[in-house]
Parts: C-alpha cells; structure tokens; sequence
C-alpha cells in the first residue's frame, strides 16, 4: 500500500509533524476564516461544525475507575479538515472527517482510527440536538440541553465503550472570552471546554465488560492558524483536582523558549486566564514509546495558584500509533494537589 | 602454461567449426526453450497477482448486490453501524477516444492506494479530492490519456495493471454517469469487536471471499498448471540437450586431453581450464538463450495474456519485462546443465589412465555398463515416482510421480532400444542386414542422449496436447451445461422476479428458474440449487456418475445431484447419502462436474427446494429462446424493466467470445510443442554430425567389401528414421501416461477435480511423422557428406589405422 | 645419476596377481645416455617406460626420476616433471589435431614455459618439415607426424627422452631415417634418451642395451 498517499492526505487532515509545525497547523490560511478577537462564542450554534475554519476538533477525555477497582482512561476525538472553506454535499465536498478513540487501563492501550467524508452522512456534527459522529461512534446530547448530558460511544477492534456524560459545572471560555492565543506572534484560536463531567458507563474489554464511573473533560476548538511556522508540537494538560479546582493549560514548543497558556477553573466553574510564563512544565521522566523518548512524568508549576505537582502517566505506553502519531493518556497528580488529569503531548 | 593449454583446448573449436556450433546452438535452444516458458509464466503470474491486488480482489473479501449496484445510502448505514468497507465504483467509459475501465475508490479508505511514478508531479489531498481531480493510470495509458482534452490531470503509475484508470470516486461518478451507486465493498480488516453480522445488516448484498478462492483463480491457476507443466518438461528435454552436446564435446576431445596429460599438463589445471570453458561456454549460449527465449516469449505472450484476459477477466499485459529471476533461471539452466554434464565428462577422464590403449573397445564397454546403469537408475526412478504418490498425498507427490515417470523412461530407452534391436538383429540373416543391426546398436552410446531428448519431447507433446485438447473438450462441455440457456436475467429483488418470470413465460421457450441458498453441506457450507427438470438439463448437463432414473428421481424429490470436488472430498458417489443442514439427509443419485467451484454443490428439485428452505431466493432466471430473437428480447426486457446492464446477460456471446480466447491457448501450446520437438531434432542432428568422425573408420571396411557410397547413406539415413521411429513408439504410451498423471492425479491433487481424458489418435499420427522427418532431417547432412567422401578419405582410414 | 630404478614392482589391478608385469627391476641411466630396452611383445617394456615417465603408478620399488622419488609425489607433482624435465614420443605420435604443426612443433616448449625459437627453426629445418607449419596432422603421412613428435618433445629441451617404438608404424626405410635423425639430434641436445623397441637393428644404435623378458631384466 502506499504510505506515502496515505501520508500525504493526512499530512493536511492532521499529521506531518515537522517543517510546517505538528499536524500541519502552521499552514497560510487562504480563504478561510481567521479567529478574531472580540468575536462572542454563541450556543448551542458553536457547539456545531465551522466549515469555514480548517480545521476543528470535538475532544473528550475521561479518567475512570472500574467496578474492579482499577483505573481507567478514555478518549473519543473527532477532528474536521477543511480542502476548501465551504460545506458540500456528496462525495465532493471538501470536508474530511477522522476519529480517534482509546482505552487505556494500566497495562494496556486499546485505539482504532476512522476516516470519512464528510457530505454523504458518514461523519459530521450538528448543533441542535449535538450530534458528533463518525461511522458508528457518537456523541450524542439531549434536545434542547447543548453538550449537558452526553452519551458517548465507540468500538475498534478489541474494545468498546458506552457511556453517559453529565455536566456539573458552566462553560469555560479560554483566553480572552474563547480566544485563545496560540503564540507570542498572534497565532490563534477559538477555545472553550466543558471540564466538569460526571462519566458512569461500562467499558469492554477482550477479557470482558467492566462498569465504571468517574470524570470527564471535553475541549472545543477550531482555527485556521493556530500554531506558528516555528513550533513543533505541544504538551497539553487537563488535571482535576480533589479540592473541586482544575487547570487547564499547554506548552508549545519551538526552538526558543516557547510558549505557555493555562486557564486556572475554580470551584465554582469560573475561570481565570494566565499569560506566557505563568506555567511552568519540567520533564522528570521518559519512556521509552514506539521507538522514541517522551516525557512521561513531569514537574507542573503554577506559583500564582501555589500549584507544584508531579504528574505520572497511569501507562507510559499510551501511544496512539494513528495516521499521525502522538501519545495521549490519564495521569495521576500528586504534590501540592492530588487529583487525576490526562495529558497529551505531541511533535515527540 | 595455462593460456597454452587453453589455446590448445580452444583450437578444437577453430578446427571444428560445426562442433561448435552445434553445441552453442544446442546450449541456446534449452535454453531459450526454458526461458521462454519461464518469461510467459512468471508474466502472466506477475500481471495476474498484480491485477488482483491493484483491484482488491487478492486480499479482501468483498461485497456485491446481485442487483447490479449498491446504494451509496446502503454504504453510509453499513458503516455507520461500524463496518470498516472502502467503496468501489468500476466501469468502461471512453475518456477522450480511449476506451478504459475507471475504478473510482475513496482514498481515505481505500486499502492500497496506487503510488505514482518517480517523477510525478506532487499529489496533494487539495488535488485528488477536489475539481478537477487526478487521473491515475499506468504510463502507457498515461501517455496516451495526458494528451486528451477535457480530462482532468493524469498521473502515471506503474502500479495499476493495464487499462485502468483509478480515481477518486467523486469524479469516477462523473465519468461513469453513475451518480450514489457504488459496484462493491471491499471489507477491511480490523474490524471493531461487537459487530451485527453483515447477513443481517445487509441480508441482500453477496460477500465473496477474497480472489484467492474464486472461480477466476482456480482457473486461471489450471492454465497455469498447464505452463508450469510444459516448463518442467521442457527444462527436462533442455537438460537432456545441455548433457548431450557437452558430453559430446568431451569425448570429442578425450585423445587431447590425454596428450595434454602426457605432456604435463596436471589433472587439476585441466579439470579447472574444462570448467572454465564450459563455465563461459555456457554463459555465452546462456545469454544467447535468453535473447531467443525472450523472443519467443515476447512473440506468444499477446496470446496468453489475450487468453487470461478473455477467459478469465484477468487483465495481463501484452509487453514482456525483464524479471531478473528469469535472467537467473535461464542462465542457471545453462550452467547448471552445463555443470553436470561436465562434471561427468571430467569423472571419466579422472578415471581412464592417461594412457589408455585407444579405447574404442574400452569405451563401448564403459557404455555397455552405463547404458546398464542407467536404466537401473530409471527403473529407480519410476519406482520412486510411483512411491512418492502411493505414499505421500498432495501436489509435490504429483509432481515428483511426474518427474519420475519422464526421467525414469529416458534412462531406461537406450537400454530398452538395445533390447530390440538384439532381438532383431538376431532374426536377420544376410550379411549386411546383420552387419546394419550390429552397427545401430553400436552407434546407440552416442545417439542416446539426443534420442531422450526427442523421447522427452514427443511425450510431452502427446502428453500435453492431450491434455489441453481434452481441457478445452471438457471446458466445452462445462460452458454448456453453465450456459445452456440463450439468456440470463437476474431482478432486483423477489417482487420485481415474479413479475419478471410472469412476463417471460409469455414470450420465451421456456424460463428456467435458478434458485438457491447456502447450506451446510457434509458440515461444510456450500451451495444448494434446486432444478426444475428440463429437457435443457437432461441434454446438456454433463453427469459423470448417476444412478438409473436420475432425472426422473430428481424431480420426484428421491435424491440429489452432488457435484464432483464435493464427490471426492467426502466420497459422495451414487448410493451415499449426503447431510444438508440439520437432519435432510438424501440419496446421492449423481455426480456433475464442475469446473472452477471451490465449494460444494447440490442440485435437488426445485419443489424439494422449496419445500425444505425458506426465503429462497427468485430473482435469476434462465430463458430458453430461438438465438435469433435474444436481441429483441434483450431489448423488450430493458424497455419494461428498470434493470442494470449486467442483469441481462446474452450467455450465447460469451461462449462463442471465451472459446475463441481458449483456441489461442492452443496456439501457445502448438508453437511451444513445435519447438520442443525442433530441439530435439536438432541433438540428434548434433549427435550424428558428431558420431560422423567416428563413423568413417566402421564404415570404410563396409564401403571396401562392395558397398557403394550411396547405399551406404540411404543406409545411415534409414538407421536414423528406425531409431526416431522406434522412438516415437516408445514415446507414445509414455506420453498418455504424462497425460493420464496430468489429468488424474495432478488435477485431482491440484484443484479437486479430475478431467477426463480424451484420445486424439490422429495427432499421434503426425507427431509420428514428424518424429521420422526428424530423423531423416537430422541425418541428411551426414549422409550427404558420406556420398561425397572422396574415397582417399575412406582408404586413409586404412593407411593411417588408429 | 638422472634416473634410478630400483627393484620396480608393478601389477594391473585384476590381472593374475601371481604374475607382476614388471618384477624386481632395476636400472640407472645417467645424462646424456643412451639406452635400448627390447624384449617381445607384452614382456613390460611399455609399461617400464611409462612409469619413468611418471605416467603411471608402481606397486614397490623406486624410481628416481632428476633426484625425485616418484613413489611420494602427488599428480601435481607428476605433471610439473613430465612437462620440465622427460619428453615422450610415442608409437601413435599423439598429436594434437587441432593445432598445426608449427604449433604442435612449439606446444610441449611453451607448456613449459622455455620456447626456444632459434632452436625450433633450426629442429624444423632438421626435420624435413619445412614448409609444412601451417598444415594440421590429419594432412601430414606417418613418417611426418612422428617427425613433428620428435621435434615436439625435443623442443622443450628434456633431461630425459621417453620414446615408445617411435618407427613402430613406419615402413623400414622411413624408420632408418627417422631413429637416425633421432638419435642425432638427441646427442645433439644433450638428453639422456630411453628407448623402447623390439627391433634389434634399432637397438644396436644405442650406447647400451637392456633386454626385458617376462618383466624382469634379463
């Protein structure tokens, strides 16, 4: 087969990590829309696709633990890849759809990929009711309710997974009300999560189904833009805390210095946003993963929020082996906060 | 002292100028013979597996609507309940004035996209999945297309068989007028655990495994097992040639070597400067081969890949690449023949003292005890064929009784050609007929190796022409019992079958239902097809078994028609009684062959069909009609029903179109038999031309006691057409039995099914004469050289005694 | 001395075992003799000549052959004496029919790797073979083919000249000249000569003489 088509379209679906920055986020943006400051975030109408955007991805993340004790992680990802600033119906339009879901448990790491075209109903989103789906995997919500109450579920080859998603807290717009600002040279993007989900559902597993409970975060994004030429991947952070706080925040990096962003959720829901430097992210630790070096344990400090945590991957083997690679995984967070979180880290 | 030496062994060559030739020509021919068989072969295989995987037949099972199409929306539900499938969208459409299959996939899912040529211009997703798109097809048709107005960009790849254009679906959708219709579903691996069975889901779409397993593999395969047959026989004969000429060259020269020998020249440096000259001998007639087998190869291929591409739809090309394994096999022919016919050249002379006496007698018994020798190795040999297939099961044993069989009766000929001619010599009684007996069989050591060619040669011709004469017999007979109506129409679904049958019934001879399910059969799962008895059936169905009354039975519901991989993989033969499904186990009242099936068949009544499962099917229907009104029939179907072009199919077209491909494998088999024999016509030409310089010493007392020059050769020239002659008698049940094990055993091993064997006494007959105008052609030049030898040559003999 | 021969045993494999081809014989020969060794048909003589000529092997016994003790040498080591330092004529001349005289005259020096034109010229001249370089053995007479393997094996200049019944197929007057012409041109070169006959006229014109009856040295 050929790899190099394959690698080819993806490279502008999502992958080719290296002279144009990751996943290809560090293209010109001709003829379609840029974020724009000042621009207000509308729902449920936001919570749909941006056909107009490049780019744009549906993002959910669970840590779980198990009727049986153990604890578990899941990720269901949706992402959008526009050829062409416009929607279409049919075999011609110009959307691409692909789909990545995990099961992770601490000994093991379950993935499958789905590739779509978007106009002919294989893959899409809507916003009234939210639909999210690729092939058979769904995220789907309540008349009338946006994302509150979400039923997520996924399958691949040796695993499956259903389960129910209830929010417990508002929206939470990044940067300055949702735009999120990517880079010190203005590069950008429209950003806002739902972090506070309650997950109750069942997992399967090769050895059998498993009930399960715990949290979930989902992340919405979409830009045309978002990473400078010069930056090469990100380490990205999603950590909940025991005290009810959560942070969400990202290191980019580039061959300088590079750039930080955290939004600080209190536990009220309310968000705070910090600049360039307020994060600070150490690797302590790699593993060894599919072939290379990545940083498995790090040292993540926010001294404005009296935050000094060591962060450790539930399963350092939590490689995602897609179409365009990267590791993404749960973590457990211990040190000033204890809590559990998920981290993904990319350009590796 | 090494280049004196092998100055003084290569003069030979300078002095003897036909020798040489003989031996080059001789190396090039088996050679060229192998090589060619070997480029046809390794093409048309290359193409084929090639072909298959580009179209994703090889690898993936697919899906098909017996309807014709797929629903784009059925595809989105199949994948939104969780199948991982890849469309395809496939069909002939004139691009610019070409006429080319369009194979349009999604790229995103389609698992082996083709990749293009070095050199291309970058493909980009922006380029193939949106207006105008990217052509793909393979460089020759690239080129043509490249220059057509009005087409979207073409890239070349080499990687798409011929005549096809891929593309992405979107446009194949344009090009083919085909807009939301889909040809197949390719089903992908890894699917997600949790998965509704597709025979739910899709209760009306047909899953075919992958190609490997379908009918077009398993003949196309059979053909195949013709050429590798006709490649091993021809690699034998080759060998046999390659032996000869060498050995020839060896005793040719055995009085030098020993002089060299004499004069100091060791046994080591010599044996190093033989294999050196035969080393590049055999290079050089090796190249030469090659160049010829290319030729061949290049000349037959057109017909073989007309003949996969017709009859079996597998789509080879016409064109002939260089494969270095066929380089190297060629070649290693040559050496290697080269190698152990020298090898047993440089044994003898380690073996005679340097100074033998001159070693006439000594030579002819040394050949006496080989000729011995040699047929004990041969009757070990067929005993060891015979051994490996009474023992061991499976094709190899097949092949090696097929290995044994022909060596073993070539080492064996000169021993049994002795045999008769003592029996005869000692019947005659005048003096020159005793003195033309003695004198063959003397001259037997020297013409047996050239005499094995050609007994290799005419077997493999009987064997082989036997086999693809009762091939294409029994493939007749196939096509029509498969084919036995005038025309074949398939409906949507069982409403619109109904209405179908109805409105055929008032315009045609007769409609033949064809109706059936899959069941497990014996424990396995195969095909139950029920019949509605007609006197179409009772003609043209080929039964090679069948108990008294079977049609009759057959329609009473007392018994069912098996068909015959089925018969021999559970000994199912009249009598028996065979398990479907659960607990229906009826008589076994007749076997049917049935070329190309994997999987096993019943035939049952059609009322015991229906009777016994439910939701069969009533969609296809057979219609008997006078040949001349299918047009209008055609045209009246497509005029009422909403019907798929492949829905209506004229069967009788096919027919007439797939015999004619099939004639053209006899035209490949005809030129390779042709040439088989012409190389062994030529060793034995090579071994009398040799054998002449011994000759004259034996021939001179003859010539002096009153015998004159001309009778003497008519004499030589009557010898050689008695010895091809008797060859050819030898020849003839040696190549029934190549057929017999061709068709009996290594079919039966090879693909489950046993051809029956068909005999063809009149190609024996001219095989025969052409064996004797072998013989004759081969001894003319000598025997004109003997009625011009100047009688001072014969009366030197006598002044200048050895 | 240039060849010793020293109580030489030698029988054929699967002949009467009782009765050796050759028994208990010895002989020497120094550089630059000549020797005779008659006897009747089947007495050994060829055969006696064809183990000193390292052409075949001996079941006891010695034969030094130029300080080499043939019984220990190894084919290899055969060869190289055969080619370096004995020559041979033999009854049937053994020439090579493809190549031409002058290239059959040259073939044994040049094995040798010692090709001495100046003397070859001078052999061909002395061998009435003038004006036949370029024509091949098949049309020359017998009295010319063994002339040329005479002038063959003296061109490589031996120690030692193995000849086996050289005129053996030659009428008499043809013989005279040739074994005289032989002879001459042996003294001439130097080489010690063992000649085998069963002619006593031939015999006669050697320095010494050896009789072989029954395989031992009468």
């Amino acid at each position: 087969m050929s790899v190099r088509l394959i690698a080819l379209i993806l490279c502008l679906l999502a992958g080719g990590a290296h002279a144009q920055g990751f996943a290809g986020l560090g293209t010109t943006a001709e003829g379609f829309a840029i974020p724009q400051r000042g621009t207000p975030l509308t729902f449920p109408q936001d919570h749909g696709a941006h056909p107009e955007y490049r780019i744009e991805w549906w993002y959910l993340t669970a840590t779980l633990t198990g009727a049986d004790g153990r604890d578990y992680g899941v990720q269901w990802t949706l992402f959008r890849s526009a050829l062409a600033p416009h929607d279409g119906s049919g075999w011609e339009t110009p959307q691409l759809w692909m789909g990545h879901a995990a099961l992770t448990t601490p000994d093991a790491h379950y993935l499958d990929e789905r590739l779509a075209r978007g106009g002919i109903g294989q893959a899409g989103v809507t916003a009234q009711p939210f639909h999210a789906f690729i092939d058979n995997w769904q995220m789907q919500g309540q008349p009338g309710t946006g994302i509150s109450d979400l039923t997520l579920r996924a399958s691949g080859p040796g695993f499956a997974y259903d389960l129910t998603l209830t929010a417990e807290g508002p929206l939470v717009l990044h940067g300055d009300q949702g735009y999120s600002v990517k880079s010190a040279a203005g590069q950008a993007s429209h950003y806002y999560s739902q972090p506070a989900y309650t997950v109750r559902g069942t997992l399967t597993l090769p050895e059998g189904a498993v009930a399960v409970t715990g949290q979930g975060w989902l992340d919405r994004e979409w830009s045309s833009q978002p990473l400078a030429g010069d930056q090469t991947g990100w380490d990205w952070f999603s950590l909940s805390f025991d005290s009810g706080a959560r942070m969400m925040g990202f290191g980019l990096r580039d061959g300088g210095p590079g750039y930080t962003s955290a939004t600080w959720i209190g536990t009220d829901g309310s968000a705070t946003a910090l600049p360039d430097g307020a994060l600070k992210l150490t690797p302590l630790e790699t593993s060894a993963v599919a072939g290379r070096d990545v940083p498995t344990r790090w040292r993540v400090e926010l001294p404005a929020r009296g935050l000094d945590v060591t962060v450790s991957a539930l399963n350092p083997q939590t490689w995602m082996a897609t179409s365009f690679p990267y590791w993404e995984g749960p973590v457990d967070i211990a040190g000033s906060h204890d809590g559990r979180g998920y981290l993904e880290m990319t350009g590796y | 002292m090494t280049c004196v030496a092998l100055a003084a062994l290569l003069s030979h060559w300078r002095r003897q100028p036909l020798q040489f030739l003989t031996l080059v020509i001789g190396l090039a021919l088996a050679t060229g013979l192998w090589s060619a068989v070997q480029a046809i072969n390794a093409e048309a295989r290359a193409s084929y597996a090639q072909a298959a995987a580009q179209l994703g037949r090889a690898d993936h099972a697919s899906l098909s609507a017996p309807s014709g199409w797929i629903a784009r929306d059925a595809y989105v539900a199949l994948r939104r309940a969780g199948w991982k499938l890849s469309p395809v969208l496939e069909g002939r459409t004139r691009l610019g004035d070409v006429a080319a299959t369009v194979v349009g996939v999604d790229f995103l899912s389609y698992p082996m996209p083709p990749e293009a040529d070095a050199g291309s211009p970058e493909i980009t997703p922006e380029r193939i999945f949106t207006a105008p798109g990217l052509l793909f097809a393979p460089p020759d048709l690239a080129e043509r297309l490249a220059d057509m107005p009005n087409l979207p960009p073409v890239v070349s790849t080499g990687e798409l068989p011929p005549g096809i254009v891929m593309t992405d679906i979107a446009l194949a959708e344009r090009l083919l007028d085909r807009a939301g219709q889909i040809d197949r579903l390719l089903v992908l691996d890894n699917q997600p655990m949790n998965l509704r069975p597709l025979a739910e889901l899709a209760p009306d779409l047909d899953l075919t495994p992958p190609e490997r397993d379908t009918d077009t593999a398993r003949l196309t395969d059979s053909f195949h097992l013709n050429l590798t047959a006709f490649g091993l026989l021809s690699f034998a004969v080759g060998l046999f040639i390659v032996h000869g000429t060498i050995g020839l060259a060896f005793q040719q020269r055995r009085a030098m070597f020993r002089t060299m020998r004499a004069l100091g020249v060791s046994l080591r440096r010599l044996t190093w400067l033989l294999m050196a000259e035969l080393g590049i001998l055999a290079l050089v007639s090796g190249a030469l081969g090659l160049v010829l087998g290319y030729l061949v190869a290049a000349a037959l291929l057109p017909d073989v890949a007309a003949t996969l591409r017709g009859l079996y739809g597998a789509p080879v090309t016409g064109s002939l690449t260089l494969r270095p394994l066929w380089v190297a096999s060629g070649l290693g022919i040559a050496v290697i023949g080269a190698a152990i016919a020298g090898a047993q050249g440089v044994w003898q002379l380690r073996a005679m003292p340097i100074l033998a006496g001159a070693g006439q007698r000594a030579w002819a018994r040394l050949s006496a005890r080989r000729a011995r020798v040699q047929a004990l190795a041969g009757l070990a040999l067929l005993a060891a064929g015979g051994g490996a297939v009474a023992l061991f099961d499976g094709l190899v044993a097949g092949f090696a009784l097929l290995a044994g069989l022909m060596l073993g009766t070539a080492l064996i000929l000169p021993a049994l050609l002795d045999l008769v001619l003592a029996l005869i010599q000692r019947g005659a009684r005048a003096p020159v007929t005793q003195w033309i007996w003695a004198d063959m069989r003397a001259q037997l050591p020297g013409l047996s190796l050239a005499l094995m060619a050609l007994l290799l040669a005419l077997a493999t011709n009987i064997g082989v022409g036997t086999m693809v004469s009762s091939f294409r017999l029994t493939f007749t007979g196939w096509l029509d019992q498969r084919l036995a109506s005038e025309l074949y129409v398939t409906a949507r679904n069982d409403e619109q079958g109904a209405e179908l049958h109805r409105w055929l019934e008032d315009r045609a001879d007769a409609v033949l239902p064809i109706r059936g399910v899959d069941a497990s059969i014996a424990g396995q799962t195969g095909e139950v097809f029920g019949m509605r008895v007609h006197e179409t059936y009772r003609q043209n169905w080929p039964l090679i078994a069948a108990a008294p009354q079977v049609w009759e039975r057959l329609e009473a519901g007392d018994g069912v028609l098996v068909n015959e991989q089925l018969a021999r993989r559970e000994a199912l033969w009249p009598g028996a009684q065979v398990a479907i499904g659960a607990d229906w186990h009826p008589d076994v009242i007749g076997v049917y062959s049935d070329y190309g099936n994997p999987v096993g068949q019943v035939v049952v009544g059609l009322d015991t069909l229906l009777a016994r499962f439910d939701g069969v099917p009533y969609r296809q229907f057979g219609v008997r009609i006078a040949p001349e009104r299918v047009p209008a029939l055609i045209a009246a179907i497509r005029a009422d029903f909403d019907l798929p072009a492949s829905a209506v199919i004229d069967q009788a077209g096919i027919k007439a179109r797939s015999l004619g491909v099939f004639e053209k494998t006899f035209v490949v088999t005809g030129a390779l038999n042709v040439l088989t024999l012409g190389v062994a016509a030529f060793a034995i030409l090579t071994s009398l031309l040799t054998l002449w310089g011994m000759r004259l010493p034996q021939l001179a007392p003859v010539w002096a006691l009153g015998l004159t020059r001309a009778r003497l050769a008519r004499l030589e020239l009557l010898r050689s057409v008695m010895l091809a002659g008797l060859t050819a008698l030898a020849a003839l049940p040696l190549g029934l039995l190549l057929a017999w094990v061709l068709l009996a055993v290594i079919n039966v091993k090879a693909f489950g099914w046993r051809l029956p064997m068909y005999l063809f006494p009149g190609d024996w007959l001219i095989l025969f004469a052409l064996a004797l105008l072998a013989g004759a052609l081969a001894a003319a030049l000598p025997a004109r050289r003997l009625r011009r030898t100047p009688p001072a040559d014969l009366l030197k003999v006598f002044a200048n005694e050895r | 001395m240039l060849l010793e021969i020293q109580s030489l045993t030698k029988r054929y494999p699967g002949s009467d075992s009782a009765r050796p081809v050759l028994s208990d014989v010895s002989l020497s020969l120094a550089a630059g003799d000549t020797l005779a060794l008659t006897g009747e048909s089947g007495s050994g003589k060829s055969t006696l000549l064809h183990l000193v000529g390292a052409l075949d092997g001996f079941d006891s016994g010695e034969i030094r052959l130029d300080g080499h003790a043939l019984s220990t040498l190894a084919d290899r080591e055969r060869a190289v004496l055969r080619r370096d330092v004995v020559a041979l004529v033999f009854q049937q001349f053994n020439l090579i029919p493809s190549l031409s005289v002058a290239q059959n005259l040259s073939f044994h020096a040049r094995l040798a790797g010692r090709e001495d034109r100046g003397w070859i010229a001078q052999l061909t001249e002395r061998l009435g073979l003038d004006g036949f370089g370029a024509r091949y053995p098949e049309q020359l007479s017998g009295g010319q083919q063994q002339r040329v393997a005479i002038g063959r094996a003296l061109a490589m200049r031996p120690r030692l000249l193995l000849a086996d019944e050289p005129s053996g197929n030659l009428d008499e007057t043809t013989s005279d000249t040739v074994m005289a012409l032989m002879l001459d041109l042996v003294a001439q070169s130097g080489a010690a000569l063992f000649l085998v006959t069963h002619s006593e006229r031939i015999a006669a014109l050697a320095g010494r003489r050896a009789h072989l009856s029954n395989g031992r040295i009468a």
